[in-house]
Protein backbone atom coordinates (compact mmCIF):
# COMPACT_ATOMS: atom_id res chain seq x y z
CA UNK A 1 0.00 0.00 0.00
CA UNK A 2 1.37 3.04 -1.14
CA UNK A 3 1.51 6.29 1.53
CA UNK A 4 -0.02 9.17 -0.46
CA UNK A 5 1.68 12.68 -0.06
CA UNK A 6 0.90 16.34 -1.06
CA UNK A 7 3.29 18.33 -1.75
CA UNK A 8 1.24 22.06 -1.25
CA UNK A 9 1.71 25.84 -0.74
CA UNK A 10 -0.92 27.78 -1.37
CA UNK A 11 1.08 29.84 -3.05
CA UNK A 12 2.38 30.09 -6.68
CA UNK A 13 6.04 29.88 -7.50
CA UNK A 14 7.44 28.81 -4.24
CA UNK A 15 9.06 25.09 -5.67
CA UNK A 16 6.24 23.15 -5.06
CA UNK A 17 6.83 21.59 -8.73
CA UNK A 18 10.89 21.33 -8.09
CA UNK A 19 10.48 19.60 -4.87
CA UNK A 20 7.51 16.91 -5.85
CA UNK A 21 10.05 16.28 -9.11
CA UNK A 22 12.95 15.92 -6.41
CA UNK A 23 11.34 14.25 -3.76
CA UNK A 24 9.99 11.53 -6.29
CA UNK A 25 12.88 11.09 -7.56
CA UNK A 26 14.95 10.73 -4.25
CA UNK A 27 12.39 8.27 -2.99
CA UNK A 28 12.58 6.49 -6.28
CA UNK A 29 16.80 6.26 -5.96
CA UNK A 30 16.81 3.44 -3.79
CA UNK A 31 14.16 1.31 -5.43
CA UNK A 32 11.00 2.32 -3.89
CA UNK A 33 8.02 2.18 -6.86
CA UNK A 34 6.88 5.87 -6.97
CA UNK A 35 4.01 8.09 -8.68
CA UNK A 36 4.53 11.56 -9.65
CA UNK A 37 0.63 12.88 -10.08
CA UNK A 38 0.68 16.59 -11.64
CA UNK A 39 -2.85 18.21 -10.28
CA UNK A 40 -2.21 21.61 -12.17
CA UNK A 41 -4.73 20.60 -15.07
CA UNK A 42 -4.51 23.22 -17.24
CA UNK A 43 -1.01 24.58 -16.33
CA UNK A 44 1.48 21.46 -16.20
CA UNK A 45 4.89 21.93 -15.43
CA UNK A 46 5.68 18.55 -13.87
CA UNK A 47 6.22 16.74 -17.04
CA UNK A 48 8.71 19.40 -18.18
CA UNK A 49 10.81 19.26 -14.52
CA UNK A 50 10.67 15.78 -14.81
CA UNK A 51 11.78 15.83 -19.06
CA UNK A 52 8.80 13.81 -19.80
CA UNK A 53 6.89 16.46 -21.83
CA UNK A 54 8.00 14.76 -25.26
CA UNK A 55 6.12 10.79 -23.93
CA UNK A 56 2.55 12.07 -22.52
CA UNK A 57 -0.07 10.31 -24.70
CA UNK A 58 -3.33 10.57 -22.29
CA UNK A 59 -3.04 12.59 -18.78
CA UNK A 60 -5.25 12.57 -15.32
CA UNK A 61 -8.37 14.15 -17.05
CA UNK A 62 -8.34 11.21 -19.93
CA UNK A 63 -7.75 9.18 -16.60
CA UNK A 64 -10.37 10.51 -14.36
CA UNK A 65 -13.13 10.93 -17.16
CA UNK A 66 -12.59 6.97 -18.05
CA UNK A 67 -11.19 7.81 -21.59
CA UNK A 68 -8.23 5.75 -20.63
CA UNK A 69 -6.57 3.26 -18.15
CA UNK A 70 -3.90 4.23 -15.63
CA UNK A 71 -1.16 1.79 -17.39
CA UNK A 72 -1.74 4.25 -20.34
CA UNK A 73 -1.45 7.63 -18.99
CA UNK A 74 1.93 6.75 -16.40
CA UNK A 75 5.10 7.51 -17.85
CA UNK A 76 7.82 5.79 -17.09
CA UNK A 77 11.00 7.87 -16.21
CA UNK A 78 14.16 7.33 -18.55
CA UNK A 79 16.81 7.38 -16.17
CA UNK A 80 15.02 5.73 -12.91
CA UNK A 81 12.88 2.44 -13.68
CA UNK A 82 10.87 2.73 -10.50
CA UNK A 83 9.79 6.63 -10.61
CA UNK A 84 6.45 7.29 -12.98
CA UNK A 85 4.61 10.13 -13.97
CA UNK A 86 0.90 10.90 -14.35
CA UNK A 87 0.78 14.08 -16.09
CA UNK A 88 -1.74 16.41 -15.57
CA UNK A 89 -3.82 17.71 -19.16
CA UNK A 90 -2.62 21.10 -20.62
CA UNK A 91 -6.19 21.45 -22.56
CA UNK A 92 -8.55 21.46 -19.86
CA UNK A 93 -9.11 23.24 -16.93
CA UNK A 94 -9.31 22.05 -12.94
CA UNK A 95 -12.96 21.89 -13.78
CA UNK A 96 -12.62 18.63 -15.48
CA UNK A 97 -11.51 16.44 -12.13
CA UNK A 98 -14.25 14.75 -10.29
CA UNK A 99 -14.11 13.79 -6.71
CA UNK A 100 -15.11 10.39 -7.59
CA UNK A 101 -12.70 9.59 -10.62
CA UNK A 102 -9.44 11.52 -8.64
CA UNK A 103 -10.93 9.09 -5.85
CA UNK A 104 -10.47 5.62 -8.08
CA UNK A 105 -7.13 6.71 -9.75
CA UNK A 106 -5.66 7.43 -6.17
CA UNK A 107 -7.32 3.80 -4.67
CA UNK A 108 -5.70 2.18 -7.96
CA UNK A 109 -2.09 3.69 -7.84
CA UNK A 110 -2.35 3.27 -3.77
CA UNK A 111 -2.09 -0.83 -4.58
CA UNK A 112 0.60 -0.47 -7.27
CA UNK A 113 3.09 1.92 -5.71
CA UNK A 114 4.93 2.34 -2.35
CA UNK A 115 4.79 6.30 -2.99
CA UNK A 116 2.11 8.40 -4.40
CA UNK A 117 3.23 12.30 -4.90
CA UNK A 118 0.07 14.82 -5.84
CA UNK A 119 1.70 17.99 -7.17
CA UNK A 120 -1.25 20.33 -6.06
CA UNK A 121 -1.76 23.53 -8.07
CA UNK A 122 -1.28 26.91 -6.16
CA UNK A 123 -4.62 28.43 -5.18
CA UNK A 124 -7.15 27.15 -2.66
CA UNK A 125 -9.68 26.25 -5.65
CA UNK A 126 -10.71 22.51 -6.86
CA UNK A 127 -7.65 21.60 -7.88
CA UNK A 128 -5.29 22.03 -4.83
CA UNK A 129 -8.54 20.75 -2.41
CA UNK A 130 -8.91 17.22 -4.84
CA UNK A 131 -4.80 17.28 -4.90
CA UNK A 132 -4.78 16.92 -1.07
CA UNK A 133 -8.06 15.35 -0.97
CA UNK A 134 -7.15 11.72 -0.12
CA UNK A 135 -3.79 12.31 1.06
CA UNK A 136 -2.16 10.55 4.04
CA UNK A 137 0.46 13.41 4.37
CA UNK A 138 1.43 16.62 3.35
CA UNK A 139 4.44 17.89 2.67
CA UNK A 140 3.94 21.97 2.70
CA UNK A 141 6.69 24.51 0.81
CA UNK A 142 7.31 27.40 1.98
CA UNK A 143 10.12 30.50 1.12
CA UNK A 144 11.41 32.16 4.14
CA UNK A 145 8.81 35.62 3.35
CA UNK A 146 6.12 36.30 5.12
CA UNK A 147 3.43 35.57 2.15
CA UNK A 148 4.17 32.81 1.56
CA UNK A 149 4.55 31.73 5.34
CA UNK A 150 0.62 32.80 5.73
CA UNK A 151 -0.52 31.37 2.78
CA UNK A 152 1.12 27.87 4.27
CA UNK A 153 -1.05 28.75 7.33
CA UNK A 154 -4.12 28.85 5.70
CA UNK A 155 -3.24 25.78 3.92
CA UNK A 156 -2.47 23.81 6.94
CA UNK A 157 -6.11 25.27 8.18
CA UNK A 158 -7.87 23.17 4.99
CA UNK A 159 -5.37 20.22 5.28
CA UNK A 160 -6.92 20.05 8.95
CA UNK A 161 -10.70 20.11 7.78
CA UNK A 162 -11.00 19.30 4.61
CA UNK A 163 -9.53 16.03 3.78
CA UNK A 164 -10.52 12.79 4.17
CA UNK A 165 -8.14 12.13 7.27
CA UNK A 166 -9.30 15.33 8.85
CA UNK A 167 -12.98 14.18 7.76
CA UNK A 168 -12.46 10.96 9.64
CA UNK A 169 -11.31 12.72 13.02
CA UNK A 170 -7.88 11.84 12.69
CA UNK A 171 -4.76 14.03 12.29
CA UNK A 172 -3.10 14.92 9.07
CA UNK A 173 1.05 14.45 9.75
CA UNK A 174 2.22 17.69 8.04
CA UNK A 175 5.83 18.38 7.14
CA UNK A 176 7.00 21.73 6.32
CA UNK A 177 10.20 22.55 3.89
CA UNK A 178 11.40 25.87 3.33
CA UNK A 179 12.83 26.74 -0.15
CA UNK A 180 15.07 29.07 -1.66
CA UNK A 181 16.95 29.85 1.43
CA UNK A 182 19.76 32.69 1.36
CA UNK A 183 22.28 32.23 3.70
CA UNK A 184 23.55 35.47 2.77
CA UNK A 185 20.14 36.93 2.51
CA UNK A 186 19.74 35.24 6.18
CA UNK A 187 22.50 36.55 8.16
CA UNK A 188 22.17 40.74 6.74
CA UNK A 189 18.41 39.94 8.24
CA UNK A 190 16.68 40.33 4.64
CA UNK A 191 14.98 37.12 4.91
CA UNK A 192 12.34 35.82 7.97
CA UNK A 193 14.33 33.79 9.98
CA UNK A 194 13.43 29.99 9.77
CA UNK A 195 12.81 29.61 13.89
CA UNK A 196 9.96 32.00 13.37
CA UNK A 197 8.68 30.71 10.12
CA UNK A 198 8.62 27.54 12.69
CA UNK A 199 6.79 29.54 15.32
CA UNK A 200 4.25 30.91 13.10
CA UNK A 201 3.79 27.07 11.04
CA UNK A 202 4.25 24.76 13.90
CA UNK A 203 4.69 22.25 12.65
CA UNK A 204 7.67 19.49 11.94
CA UNK A 205 10.60 20.45 9.45
CA UNK A 206 11.80 18.29 7.14
CA UNK A 207 14.35 20.26 5.13
CA UNK A 208 15.61 23.22 4.08
CA UNK A 209 16.84 23.52 0.20
CA UNK A 210 19.01 26.56 -0.46
CA UNK A 211 18.47 28.68 -3.12
CA UNK A 212 20.98 27.45 -5.74
CA UNK A 213 21.50 28.12 -9.59
CA UNK A 214 21.54 23.72 -9.59
CA UNK A 215 17.72 24.14 -8.99
CA UNK A 216 17.32 26.05 -12.40
CA UNK A 217 19.83 24.23 -14.25
CA UNK A 218 17.65 21.14 -13.58
CA UNK A 219 14.75 22.23 -13.97
CA UNK A 220 16.04 23.40 -17.69
CA UNK A 221 17.45 20.34 -18.88
CA UNK A 222 14.10 18.76 -17.54
CA UNK A 223 15.52 16.08 -14.80
CA UNK A 224 14.65 16.22 -11.03
CA UNK A 225 17.58 18.06 -9.36
CA UNK A 226 18.39 14.88 -6.99
CA UNK A 227 19.00 13.23 -10.83
CA UNK A 228 20.92 15.92 -12.34
CA UNK A 229 23.14 16.90 -9.69
CA UNK A 230 23.13 14.44 -6.76
CA UNK A 231 25.71 16.05 -4.82
CA UNK A 232 24.24 19.79 -4.64
CA UNK A 233 23.28 20.99 -1.72
CA UNK A 234 19.37 21.46 -2.55
CA UNK A 235 19.76 17.79 -3.89
CA UNK A 236 21.53 17.01 -0.47
CA UNK A 237 18.76 18.37 1.57
CA UNK A 238 15.73 16.57 -0.80
CA UNK A 239 17.44 13.40 -0.34
CA UNK A 240 17.35 14.03 3.43
CA UNK A 241 14.15 15.42 3.18
CA UNK A 242 13.04 12.20 1.67
CA UNK A 243 14.95 10.12 4.25
CA UNK A 244 12.91 11.62 6.97
CA UNK A 245 9.51 10.66 4.73
CA UNK A 246 10.45 7.61 5.29
CA UNK A 247 11.20 7.92 8.95
CA UNK A 248 14.73 8.57 9.38
CA UNK A 249 15.53 10.79 12.14
CA UNK A 250 18.09 13.10 11.28
CA UNK A 251 18.16 16.39 12.38
CA UNK A 252 17.60 18.85 10.22
CA UNK A 253 20.93 21.31 8.94
CA UNK A 254 20.93 23.78 6.61
CA UNK A 255 23.72 22.34 3.60
CA UNK A 256 26.08 25.10 2.48
CA UNK A 257 27.24 25.45 -0.96
CA UNK A 258 30.25 23.51 -0.70
CA UNK A 259 32.11 26.80 -0.85
CA UNK A 260 34.76 25.66 2.40
CA UNK A 261 37.51 28.39 3.02
CA UNK A 262 39.66 26.31 -0.15
CA UNK A 263 37.01 26.74 -2.41
CA UNK A 264 36.81 30.55 -1.92
CA UNK A 265 41.01 30.26 -2.19
CA UNK A 266 41.37 28.83 -5.25
CA UNK A 267 38.46 30.97 -6.89
CA UNK A 268 40.04 34.10 -6.26
CA UNK A 269 43.43 32.83 -7.62
CA UNK A 270 41.50 31.53 -10.42
CA UNK A 271 40.15 35.06 -11.74
CA UNK B 1 2.77 78.01 18.89
CA UNK B 2 0.11 75.81 19.70
CA UNK B 3 -1.37 73.20 17.49
CA UNK B 4 -5.17 72.57 18.08
CA UNK B 5 -4.97 68.71 17.17
CA UNK B 6 -8.77 67.95 16.50
CA UNK B 7 -10.17 65.51 19.07
CA UNK B 8 -10.77 62.36 16.74
CA UNK B 9 -14.71 61.56 17.70
CA UNK B 10 -15.33 57.55 18.79
CA UNK B 11 -17.55 56.10 16.77
CA UNK B 12 -18.46 52.19 17.76
CA UNK B 13 -20.48 49.74 15.69
CA UNK B 14 -22.18 47.02 17.68
CA UNK B 15 -24.84 44.26 16.91
CA UNK B 16 -28.39 43.89 19.09
CA UNK B 17 -31.01 41.75 18.65
CA UNK B 18 -34.25 41.97 19.71
CA UNK B 19 -37.28 40.39 18.96
CA UNK B 20 -40.16 41.77 16.69
CA UNK B 21 -43.59 40.66 16.10
CA UNK B 22 -44.11 39.39 12.44
CA UNK B 23 -47.46 39.64 11.14
CA UNK B 24 -48.01 37.46 7.59
CA UNK B 25 -50.86 39.28 5.28
CA UNK B 26 -53.12 37.24 3.49
CA UNK B 27 -55.18 37.79 0.96
CA UNK B 28 -58.04 39.27 0.82
CA UNK B 29 -56.66 41.89 2.44
CA UNK B 30 -59.71 43.57 3.45
CA UNK B 31 -60.49 40.22 5.62
CA UNK B 32 -57.08 40.00 7.14
CA UNK B 33 -57.30 43.92 8.18
CA UNK B 34 -60.65 42.73 9.79
CA UNK B 35 -58.91 40.16 11.80
CA UNK B 36 -56.65 42.68 13.00
CA UNK B 37 -59.10 45.24 13.85
CA UNK B 38 -60.93 42.40 15.94
CA UNK B 39 -57.15 41.74 17.89
CA UNK B 40 -56.97 45.63 18.44
CA UNK B 41 -61.10 45.91 19.42
CA UNK B 42 -60.48 43.37 22.04
CA UNK B 43 -56.98 44.56 23.53
CA UNK B 44 -56.35 48.13 21.78
CA UNK B 45 -52.96 48.42 22.96
CA UNK B 46 -51.89 45.62 21.59
CA UNK B 47 -49.51 46.80 19.18
CA UNK B 48 -48.84 49.83 20.56
CA UNK B 49 -44.86 50.08 20.87
CA UNK B 50 -44.08 46.87 19.62
CA UNK B 51 -41.60 46.55 16.36
CA UNK B 52 -43.64 44.72 13.92
CA UNK B 53 -42.41 43.15 11.05
CA UNK B 54 -44.33 42.41 7.93
CA UNK B 55 -43.72 38.57 6.10
CA UNK B 56 -44.48 38.87 2.61
CA UNK B 57 -42.42 35.72 1.17
CA UNK B 58 -45.59 33.86 0.41
CA UNK B 59 -46.25 34.11 -3.41
CA UNK B 60 -49.60 35.32 -3.17
CA UNK B 61 -48.19 38.48 -1.61
CA UNK B 62 -46.89 39.63 -4.92
CA UNK B 63 -50.38 41.69 -5.54
CA UNK B 64 -50.33 43.17 -2.70
CA UNK B 65 -50.35 47.25 -3.19
CA UNK B 66 -47.93 48.18 -0.29
CA UNK B 67 -47.91 51.91 -0.04
CA UNK B 68 -51.92 51.36 0.94
CA UNK B 69 -51.09 48.42 3.02
CA UNK B 70 -49.00 50.46 4.97
CA UNK B 71 -50.95 53.59 5.30
CA UNK B 72 -54.00 51.41 6.39
CA UNK B 73 -51.95 49.56 9.27
CA UNK B 74 -50.39 53.17 10.06
CA UNK B 75 -54.27 54.40 10.72
CA UNK B 76 -54.25 51.91 13.28
CA UNK B 77 -51.16 52.23 15.33
CA UNK B 78 -49.14 49.70 13.58
CA UNK B 79 -45.76 50.65 13.09
CA UNK B 80 -43.57 48.28 10.40
CA UNK B 81 -40.06 48.08 11.46
CA UNK B 82 -38.89 46.11 8.17
CA UNK B 83 -40.41 43.98 5.29
CA UNK B 84 -39.16 40.47 5.07
CA UNK B 85 -39.64 38.64 2.05
CA UNK B 86 -39.67 40.52 -0.68
CA UNK B 87 -36.86 42.25 -3.45
CA UNK B 88 -36.26 45.43 -2.64
CA UNK B 89 -37.01 46.78 -6.15
CA UNK B 90 -40.95 46.74 -4.79
CA UNK B 91 -40.28 48.84 -2.49
CA UNK B 92 -40.21 53.15 -2.82
CA UNK B 93 -38.53 55.88 -1.02
CA UNK B 94 -40.00 56.46 2.76
CA UNK B 95 -40.94 52.61 3.49
CA UNK B 96 -39.70 50.24 5.54
CA UNK B 97 -36.07 48.72 5.06
CA UNK B 98 -36.51 44.80 3.53
CA UNK B 99 -34.90 42.86 6.42
CA UNK B 100 -33.42 39.31 5.79
CA UNK B 101 -32.32 36.66 8.30
CA UNK B 102 -34.30 36.62 10.97
CA UNK B 103 -34.50 33.64 12.95
CA UNK B 104 -38.03 32.56 14.23
CA UNK B 105 -39.25 32.61 18.27
CA UNK B 106 -42.03 30.64 18.39
CA UNK B 107 -45.62 32.14 18.06
CA UNK B 108 -47.37 34.53 19.83
CA UNK B 109 -50.32 34.38 21.46
CA UNK B 110 -52.77 38.04 21.68
CA UNK B 111 -55.24 36.10 24.43
CA UNK B 112 -52.15 35.44 26.40
CA UNK B 113 -50.88 38.84 26.15
CA UNK B 114 -53.95 40.44 27.29
CA UNK B 115 -54.23 37.65 30.41
CA UNK B 116 -50.81 38.63 31.07
CA UNK B 117 -51.69 42.48 31.05
CA UNK B 118 -54.67 42.33 32.87
CA UNK B 119 -53.44 39.90 35.88
CA UNK B 120 -51.54 41.73 38.72
CA UNK B 121 -48.23 41.86 38.66
CA UNK B 122 -46.50 38.94 40.03
CA UNK B 123 -44.16 39.53 43.14
CA UNK B 124 -40.64 39.80 42.44
CA UNK B 125 -39.11 35.97 42.94
CA UNK B 126 -35.78 35.34 41.95
CA UNK B 127 -34.99 33.85 38.42
CA UNK B 128 -33.75 30.27 39.16
CA UNK B 129 -30.27 29.35 38.43
CA UNK B 130 -29.57 28.47 35.03
CA UNK B 131 -28.35 24.99 34.58
CA UNK B 132 -24.73 24.68 35.67
CA UNK B 133 -23.46 23.86 32.33
CA UNK B 134 -24.47 26.35 30.52
CA UNK B 135 -23.05 29.36 33.27
CA UNK B 136 -19.51 27.55 32.99
CA UNK B 137 -20.10 27.79 29.01
CA UNK B 138 -17.08 27.93 26.95
CA UNK B 139 -15.11 26.74 23.78
CA UNK B 140 -11.85 25.48 23.87
CA UNK B 141 -9.65 24.94 21.36
CA UNK B 142 -6.58 22.86 21.21
CA UNK B 143 -4.75 23.67 18.25
CA UNK B 144 -3.34 26.94 16.28
CA UNK B 145 -6.25 28.91 15.02
CA UNK B 146 -4.60 29.42 11.11
CA UNK B 147 -4.78 31.86 8.47
CA UNK B 148 -8.56 32.11 6.73
CA UNK B 149 -9.94 30.52 10.27
CA UNK B 150 -12.71 31.78 11.61
CA UNK B 151 -13.88 31.33 15.49
CA UNK B 152 -17.07 32.26 16.33
CA UNK B 153 -18.83 31.87 19.63
CA UNK B 154 -21.00 34.90 20.84
CA UNK B 155 -22.21 32.81 24.17
CA UNK B 156 -18.99 33.01 26.50
CA UNK B 157 -15.59 32.77 26.46
CA UNK B 158 -13.14 31.24 23.59
CA UNK B 159 -9.69 29.85 25.33
CA UNK B 160 -6.61 28.87 22.48
CA UNK B 161 -3.82 26.52 23.28
CA UNK B 162 -1.86 27.47 20.48
CA UNK B 163 -1.54 30.38 18.23
CA UNK B 164 -3.98 32.48 16.34
CA UNK B 165 -2.35 33.41 12.79
CA UNK B 166 -2.49 36.59 10.61
CA UNK B 167 -5.21 36.75 8.96
CA UNK B 168 -7.01 34.60 11.00
CA UNK B 169 -10.03 36.05 13.94
CA UNK B 170 -11.30 34.32 16.81
CA UNK B 171 -15.08 36.31 17.90
CA UNK B 172 -16.37 36.03 21.59
CA UNK B 173 -19.26 36.46 23.25
CA UNK B 174 -17.29 36.52 26.35
CA UNK B 175 -13.19 37.02 26.88
CA UNK B 176 -10.64 35.60 24.34
CA UNK B 177 -7.62 33.82 26.38
CA UNK B 178 -4.54 32.51 23.55
CA UNK B 179 -2.00 30.69 25.09
CA UNK B 180 0.26 31.39 22.42
CA UNK B 181 0.79 34.20 19.97
CA UNK B 182 -1.77 36.27 18.69
CA UNK B 183 -1.56 37.79 14.91
CA UNK B 184 -4.90 37.47 14.08
CA UNK B 185 -7.62 39.32 14.96
CA UNK B 186 -9.73 39.11 18.52
CA UNK B 187 -12.65 40.07 19.17
CA UNK B 188 -14.44 40.10 22.48
CA UNK B 189 -17.28 41.26 24.35
CA UNK B 190 -18.79 41.27 21.06
CA UNK B 191 -22.56 41.10 22.47
CA UNK B 192 -22.25 43.48 24.82
CA UNK B 193 -19.87 43.05 27.12
CA UNK B 194 -17.80 45.84 28.55
CA UNK B 195 -16.19 43.53 31.31
CA UNK B 196 -14.91 40.58 28.79
CA UNK B 197 -11.31 40.82 28.33
CA UNK B 198 -8.51 39.77 25.60
CA UNK B 199 -5.93 37.58 27.43
CA UNK B 200 -2.52 36.23 24.99
CA UNK B 201 1.07 34.97 25.75
CA UNK B 202 2.49 37.07 22.72
CA UNK B 203 0.62 40.33 21.56
CA UNK B 204 1.68 40.50 17.71
CA UNK B 205 -2.34 41.30 16.67
CA UNK B 206 -3.89 42.68 13.51
CA UNK B 207 -6.79 44.29 15.51
CA UNK B 208 -7.69 44.05 19.23
CA UNK B 209 -11.24 44.71 20.24
CA UNK B 210 -13.95 44.69 23.31
CA UNK B 211 -17.39 45.23 22.63
CA UNK B 212 -16.83 47.13 19.34
CA UNK B 213 -13.85 49.59 20.48
CA UNK B 214 -10.65 48.71 18.61
CA UNK B 215 -7.43 49.03 18.54
CA UNK B 216 -5.80 48.17 15.04
CA UNK B 217 -1.76 46.99 15.26
CA UNK B 218 -0.81 50.57 14.42
CA UNK B 219 -2.22 51.48 17.73
CA UNK B 220 -0.54 48.67 19.93
CA UNK B 221 2.45 50.38 21.28
CA UNK B 222 6.20 48.84 21.12
CA UNK B 223 6.13 48.01 24.78
CA UNK B 224 3.48 45.58 24.53
CA UNK B 225 4.55 44.32 21.56
CA UNK B 226 5.64 40.78 21.42
CA UNK B 227 4.88 41.01 25.18
CA UNK B 228 2.18 38.89 27.21
CA UNK B 229 -0.53 40.81 27.99
CA UNK B 230 -4.10 41.40 28.87
CA UNK B 231 -6.64 43.79 27.45
CA UNK B 232 -9.17 45.33 28.80
CA UNK B 233 -12.17 48.14 28.73
CA UNK B 234 -11.66 51.24 30.87
CA UNK B 235 -13.94 54.42 30.31
CA UNK B 236 -14.37 54.14 26.85
CA UNK B 237 -10.42 53.44 26.23
CA UNK B 238 -9.18 49.97 25.53
CA UNK B 239 -6.05 49.66 27.58
CA UNK B 240 -3.36 47.13 27.28
CA UNK B 241 -1.72 45.94 30.31
CA UNK B 242 2.02 43.86 30.27
CA UNK B 243 1.32 40.31 32.51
Amino acid sequence: MATVIVVTSGKGGVGKTTSTAALAAALAANGDRVCAIDFDVGLRNLDLVMGAERRVVFDLVNVVRGEAKIQQALVRDKRLDSLYLLPASQTRDKDALTEDGVASVISELRSNFDWVICDSPAGIERGASLAMRFADKAVVVSNPEVSSVRDCDRIIGLLDSKTEVAERGENMPKHLLITRYDRARAKTGDMLPVEDILDILSIPLIGIVPESKEVLRASNIGAPVTIASEDSAPAKAYQQAAKRLEGAEIPVTIPNEGTGLFNKIFRRRAA
Amino acid sequence: MTIAVKQRQKMRFRGKSFLAMVLTPDLPIGSWLAEVDRILSRSPGFFVGRPIVLDCSSPNAESIDFPELLALLGERGIQVMGIEGISETTLGPGMPPVITGGRSAGDFDPAEDKARKSSPRKPFTPREPEPKARQTSGLLIDQPVRSGQSIVFPDGDVTIIGSVSSGAEVIAGGSVHVYGALRGRAMAGTTGADNARIFCSKLDAELVAINGLYKTAEDIGPDHLKKSVQIQLEFEDLIIVNL
